[in-house]
């Protein structure tokens, strides 16, 4: 039994920090909201530099050969100052494209950051919702993931479909997601700019989340042979990394409120020694250390015990989209007034989590996961 | 990040299960139709059954050797309430003398004091019980009236009243927080004592609560003499002393949180024997969210553990977990009256006593204000609330309450 950082892990997440230190993430994001994202650093290459793109995938292919733990580590330090670094969308695509023997070749390219690519996110059926599914441009009613026909000659596939608010999509080099080819799940991949695929960029009310909409149009792709476990795997390891983003905003969120609730005096003493104030904070603190020790059951479940990774990453999820809402909305009030104004960077901890918990199918989605796999355990019993 | 045994770990799990292979049918029956009814007879059984596991090295894992103990560490601790918990057999009788009380005599007490009670408490031939809170000290525990006055012959006489007192009325000992000067501010004029609980002049009284219950004791002193040798930890000690208890409290509440039966398995399978519950989306959602913070704190007891380990002494965050098995637990236990009816609210039902415990344990332990306070304070360095009581002698505290009201 050991849950303590390796020294590894502590250097992985203190370059990290440093890294990203060197970009005004908080600054370029209030900007962007009024030049389309137009001021956003490109992080990508201090990504490269810094070998995230490569992190999950095989030492024999190019990456760095690490887990999900250190990778949430990554994102806990993007989510720590809203950086957006593309990592949502690449790490569970290279995810799928490792495991898959025919995409060896491209893992190279994948693995340095030459190209990038993007998951397509596809929710492995539930006890209610019983096919795979994708996204919806809106409302609740899910999409079907494409049907793949017979390949041709040459292997390829046409698929059409539709995937919406797809994380990172725009500029990426190809796209990864889940296909139904006679009767079962089937991973496969599409170059961006092959016939019959567009993406078209979105933004909302987040400026720093690169987001697009998905279509697949008779689009010409392969399909990949990677183990069907695999295909649930990257959807609960896109929960967990928004988890761990998510888990690292609250933490900086709650520093600032704290730091704020220490200088600021009313009645002749800091506001922070109101039990009101007080107690509030202390709802923040418990709401993350609960998010930090499921992203720990998270990141070991996915190797340590693969059927309970569902379960896992679920709850880790469910409870940072609460925390971070909960952390935006006290770090507004513990401010008062001023931390509603744009100058503020409470808002865009706001902004962050009112779109993060409605993307990857929602925390909604992973609470009802929760419920679904604890009550299959107890079916099980 | 490992949560597998090491080796020696294993071995060590082995040895503890395989004890309990061999030792389990003569440990008490509690449930089922062949369980003991009789308290008497249930304290009595479970006694013994705290003896055989006492020689067997399965109580006072981390107690040192030179007092009966394994001088083992936490994790060997925590493998071996797994192993008693999935041999489904009782543990320890007295696990707040074996878990908090005998650690502080371990950590304060006279050499005298620890030979005379420590291997009776770790046997249970002499259970232990914690009189600390009063009518009127509870969260301020510092404000505890209990008054032992010092006589001629250096023996104590003591008066007063204590509540929340679990075990009292089969203990043999308690050990008790009681002012012993109020001419100096409240956390300097305090002293612990061990207390023989048939000692003329203690007169213990069952606390009946919501549920219709017992589980606790008020415990009334009437100039109770006590010898000069009954003081741990020195005279004008005794906040320090009681420091340590608490510290041990809350290292036990770590790791053994789920330990109460909140935990998430057994809430999720009285929603999946219903058809139409498990199935209904408002439920579902109600249920992972429970489950799912349930689930962040046997996590957070792993880390606790990892802590400990590595020789840190957790902290006041620990709370933190509790308030979240509490709140949980309150949370579950009103979904499934949702989703039961009335009949989860018989008396014989597996939900009614804890809905009717629930409510209280909320305050138990440090009410979750305090708690919230303490970690407000202490974790997140924000400044305490401005006192009143700070640097004034105790005796002139009560008026001065009278004239702020």
């Amino acid at each position: 039994m050991n849950l303590a950082l390796s020294d590894e892990q502590v250097f992985l997440r203190e370059a990290a920090r440093g890294a990203l230190s060197r970009f005004k993430t908080l600054e370029a994001a209030r900007e962007a909201l009024d030049t389309d994202q137009g001021a956003l650093p490109d992080l990508w290459p201090m990504a490269k530099e810094a070998g995230w793109p490569g992190l999950l995938i095989d030492e024999a292919h190019g990456g760095a050969g690490l887990d999900a733990f250190d990778a949430m580590l990554v994102l806990g330090e993007c989510g720590r100052v809203l950086a957006g670094v593309a990592l949502l969308g690449h790490l569970p695509a290279t995810a799928i494209l490792d495991s898959a023997p025919n995409a060896s070749e491209f893992m190279a390219d994948l693995a340095t950051g030459e190209r990038r690519a993007a998951y397509l996110p596809a929710q492995p059926p539930t006890q209610i919702e019983e096919r795979w599914s994708a996204d919806p441009a809106r409302g609740l009613e899910r999409s079907a993931v494409p049907t793949a026909g017979a390949p041709d000659a040459e292997g390829h596939v046409s698929l059409s479909g539709t995937f919406s608010f797809v994380p990172d999509a725009p500029g990426a080099n190809a796209l990864v997601g889940v296909a139904i080819h006679e009767g079962s799940p089937v991973g496969f991949a599409v170059l961006s700019d092959a016939a019959g695929v567009e993406v078209e960029p979105v933004m909302r009310y987040d400026s720093t989340r690169s987001l697009g909409h998905v279509t697949l149009d008779d689009a010409r792709g392969v399909l990949l042979d990677a183990p069907e476990e695999a295909l649930a795997g990257a959807w609960y390891l896109a929960q967990t990394l928004i988890a761990a983003e998510s888990i690292g905003s609250v933490e900086t969120a709650l520093e600032m409120s704290v730091a704020y609730a220490k200088e600021r005096h009313t009645f002749g003493r800091a506001i922070g020694s109101y039990q009101a104030v007080k107690h509030g904070l202390t709802e923040v603190l418990r709401q993350l250390e609960n998010g930090r020790s499921l992203l720990y059951y998270a990141g070991w479940a996915r190797n340590g015990a693969p059927g309970e990774f569902p379960l896992a990453a679920s709850a880790a999820r469910s409870v940072a989209g609460r925390a971070l809402d909960e952390a935006a909305r006290t770090m507004i009030s513990v401010h008062g007034g001023i931390g509603a104004t744009w100058e503020h960077d409470a808002p865009l901890y706001f902004r962050r989590a009112q779109l993060s918990r409605r993307l990857l199918g929602g925390t909604g989605l992973a609470t009802d996961r929760v419920a679904g796999e604890l009550i299959a355990q107890a079916d099980a019993a | 990040m490992d949560l597998d045994d090491t080796p020696e770990q294993a071995a060590y799990r082995a040895q503890v299960r395989s004890w309990l292979e061999e030792h389990s049918s003569q440990a008490p029956v509690l449930q089922g139709p062949d369980a003991l009814e009789d308290e008497e007879q249930i304290v009595a059984a479970r006694r013994a059954w705290q003896g055989r596991l006492a020689e067997a090295g399965l109580a006072g894992v981390t107690w040192p050797k030179e007092y009966g103990g394994q001088g083992l560490g936490p994790i060997e601790q925590v493998l071996c309430n797994q192993e008693i918990a999935r041999a489904k057999v009782p543990g320890i009788l007295d696990a707040i003398g074996i878990g908090m009380l005998g650690p502080t005599i371990i950590a304060h007490g006279a050499e005298e004091q620890k030979t005379r009670y420590l291997g009776a408490m770790l046997h249970g031939d002499e259970v232990w019980c914690q009189m600390f809170s009063e009518p009127a000290a509870g969260s301020d525990l510092a404000a505890v009236q209990t008054r032992a006055r010092l006589q001629d012959d250096g023996s104590w006489r003591l008066s007063g009243q204590k509540v929340w007192t679990t075990n009292a009325q089969f203990a043999s000992y308690g050990l008790l927080l009681a002012r012993t000067d109020a001419d100096v501010p409240k956390h300097k004029g305090l002293t612990m004592f061990v207390v023989p609980m048939d000692a003329e002049g203690v007169t213990i009284r069952g606390l009946r609560q919501i549920s219709g219950e017992a589980e606790f004791n008020e415990v009334f002193f009437d100039d109770v003499a006590l010898d000069a040798g009954a003081v741990v930890g020195g005279v004008g000690n005794g906040w320090g002393t009681a420091l340590t208890t608490l510290m041990f409290e809350r290292v036990t509440i770590g790791l053994g949180g789920e330990g109460m039966g909140y935990n998430s398995t057994r809430f999720a399978a009285a929603i999946a024997a219903d058809e139409h519950a498990r199935r209904d989306p408002e439920v579902r959602h109600e249920l992972g969210e429970i489950a799912s913070e349930l689930l962040a704190v046997r996590f957070t007891g792993y880390r606790t553990l990892t802590a400990l380990q590595k020789g840190q002494i957790p902290g006041p965050e620990a709370g933190l977990a509790k308030v979240t098995i509490v709140r949980g637990a309150i949370k579950a236990g009103d979904l499934i009256a949702d989703v039961l009816g009335p009949d989860a609210l018989l008396e014989d039902s597996e939900w009614s006593y804890m809905i009717s415990f629930l409510p209280g344990l909320k305050s138990a332990g440090g009410t979750e204000e305090i708690l919230r306070n303490t970690i407000g304070e202490r974790v997140l360095g924000l400044p305490p609330e401005p006192r009143l009581d700070k640097g004034i002698p105790f005796s002139e505290l009560r008026s001065k309450e009278g004239a702020a009201a």
